[in-house]
């Protein structure tokens, strides 16, 4: 059994490699001194600075917008694509319809930027919050579409189907029995689009226009010129507001598989 | 009744579920990439768009294919930039994608050995950092990796190094595999994970008992059988590491030549949209092969 040993030391590295530079630069948000490697004490200044910086704040504002949209659009649309490619065994054109699902996932983000803009460039429309929208719920459905797709793939469809045989139309037992069970999925699958939208760079550099520049536009054009702590500043306050998502919503889909089994394991009594 | 019922509701409703994404795709996702090999095989002109139309109507289909030309891509393969920056973005995806398993290969392996009560959280851990955002995590290397940075700062104060050195590695290719290698770790890790996870932990004791040394075992059994994991993770890591932009720009050197720099530059620097739509289409076509051996395997899975 020595070669299944349980090596902590490995472990230990490699989550210091994945978090030590970002616990550096949230700490470093909170220095006093403008050099980056000068601890100069503990100051708030940074982040009073980027409160009253305008331009980061407007773009902020474009963001969150965009990405409330864009993953509301997509996590719908990924949900109807994750139930078309498990629950319908065929239809025409399902093989590209699979391939279309899984190539935005993989594909560079200078192509499919590229290829959008020169798509909104023909038929002619005015580049802005519309087209950077579009642009996120194109890609973000995909990512959707693979969440609620696993979930679909372990679903047990017994309650379905008993709705079904007692009469219940199939949309409403959609409603009413489906999606309340893939729910939680459909959640993690929201918040990922959210946070990949909130993050994009590159397909919104493409796809944007005068007046709806992102805060990863905002950041990236200030990068370019040095670091500063202002930009850790508002790092860290995206990074805050994601770990405390992501930690909530861990916490709300355990309690609720916690409640599904309960609830399961009550209603097989019942039966019995 | 229940019968009539369920089939009036269900025929346009079904009918829906697949039609919405599909028109959706097809539009946003499948048509911009007609379009870009139309741009690509145009001239360019310093207007707005800066290309002159090659197709306006069907009506001038014939005129159309006269005007076509390969321009652009006779231009890409004369220019050596060009060729050497598709090579060297290769080269890249390559060693970054086997520095990623040599580091994310144990990770996943210590995971799946990990006390199963631990494992939700470990895979939680691995999963945080890939929420936040992209661009944040490789700036955060930058305030590290800079010559006057915290590592050289790091090595001084423990005496690795003088008062007068500095780490000459921001700027350089090292930086850019650092940064690739720690962005794309978790996407390489979670498949291995999943792979190595389900492993039938009585081989291994079957293996020891028989007298096989461990590392043999390894080889023999632990890593054919998360074969699986080892492609999946590779192609989700190559694919976009080939066509990255923002590490190479923000961590990389002006020698550092990546396919993905070289059409952003075309772009939003020369202006010049048919010959980075050329780009574009090439880099596509060299990454067909793994982006179809990746929708394969995603077929099989789901």
């Amino acid at each position: 059994m020595k070669s299944a040993r349980f090596d902590p030391v490995v472990l230990t590295l490699g989550f210091a490699f994945l978090y030590i530079p970002i616990i550096i630069l949230v700490v470093y948000s909170f220095n006093a001194s403008r050099l980056v490697t000068v601890w100069g004490g503990f100051s708030l200044q940074w982040y009073a600075a980027m409160w009253s910086n305008q331009g980061l704040m407007d773009a902020a504002w474009v963001t969150a917008r965009v990405a409330v949209l864009s993953a509301t659009i997509g996590t719908v649309f990924g949900t109807m694509a994750a139930l078309a490619l498990v629950r319908y065994s065929r239809f025409p054109g399902k093989t590209l319809f699979s391939g279309m699902i899984y190539a935005p996932l993989v594909m560079p983000e200078v192509i499919t930027g590229l290829s959008l803009l020169l798509l909104f460039v023909a038929v002619n429309v005015d580049r802005g919050f519309w087209t950077v929208t579009i642009a996120h719920t194109t890609f973000t459905m995909c990512y959707v579409a693979i969440v609620v797709q696993s979930r679909l793939l372990t679903f047990d469809r017994s309650l379905e189907e008993a709705a079904l045989d007692l009469g219940c139309p199939p949309v409403k037992t959609f409603f009413k029995i489906t999606l309340p069970l893939i729910l939680p999925a459909v959640l993690a699958g929201w918040m990922l689009a959210f946070t990949l939208s909130l993050d994009d760079l590159v397909i919104a550099s493409f796809t944007t226009g005068p007046g709806a520049t992102t805060l990863p536009i905002k950041i990236y054009s200030q990068v370019r010129l040095g670091v500063t702590p202002e930009i850790n500043a508002i790092c860290t306050i995206l990074i805050a507001l994601v770990t405390i998502g992501v930690v909530f919503a861990s916490i709300a889909s355990k309690r609720s598989e916690l409640r599904r089994i309960r609830d399961e394991h009550v209603a097989l009594r019942g039966s019995l | 009744m229940a019968e009539i019922s369920t089939t009036s509701h269900s025929g346009p409703a079904r009918w829906l579920v697949v039609a919405v994404p599909y028109l959706w795709l097809l539009l946003f996702f499948a048509a911009p990439f007609l379009i870009i090999l139309k741009i690509s095989l145009s001239d360019t002109a310093i207007a707005m768009p800066p290309y002159t139309p090659v197709f306006d109507s069907f009506g001038t289909l014939g005129n159309f294919v006269s005007q076509l030309d390969l321009e652009n891509y006779f231009f890409l393969a004369e220019d050596a930039l060009y060729i050497q920056s598709y090579l060297s973005s290769l080269r890249m995806a390559f060693i970054s994608t086997f520095l990623l398993l040599v580091i994310g290969y144990p990770m996943a392996l210590a995971m799946a050995r990990a006390p199963s009560r631990w494992r939700p959280t470990l895979v939680m851990l691995v999963i945080l950092p890939f929420w936040t955002s992209f661009l944040i995590r490789v700036y955060a290397w930058i305030g590290i990796l800079k010559p006057e940075g915290l590592l050289t700062v790091f090595l001084q104060t423990i005496g690795l190094m003088g008062p007068d050195e500095q780490v000459q590695v921001y700027r350089t290719d090292i930086a850019v595999f650092i940064g690739i290698v720690y962005s794309y770790l978790p996407f390489m890790v979670l498949p291995l994970y999943s792979a190595l996870e389900k492993m039938d932990g009585t081989l291994l004791e079957a293996a020891n008992d028989l007298g096989c040394p461990p590392l043999k075992a390894f080889w023999k059994i632990t890593f054919p059988l998360s074969m699986p994991g080892v492609i999946a993770g590779s192609l989700i890591c190559f694919i976009p590491i080939a066509g990255e932009f923002v590490i190479p720009d923000l961590l990389g050197g002006p020698d550092t030549l990546m396919i993905g720099k070289t059409l952003w530059t075309e772009f939003f620097g020369n202006r010049d949209w048919p010959l980075a739509s050329a780009v574009a289409v090439l880099l596509l076509l060299v990454l067909v092969v793994p982006i179809m051996i990746f929708q394969k395997q995603q077929q099989k899975v789901g």
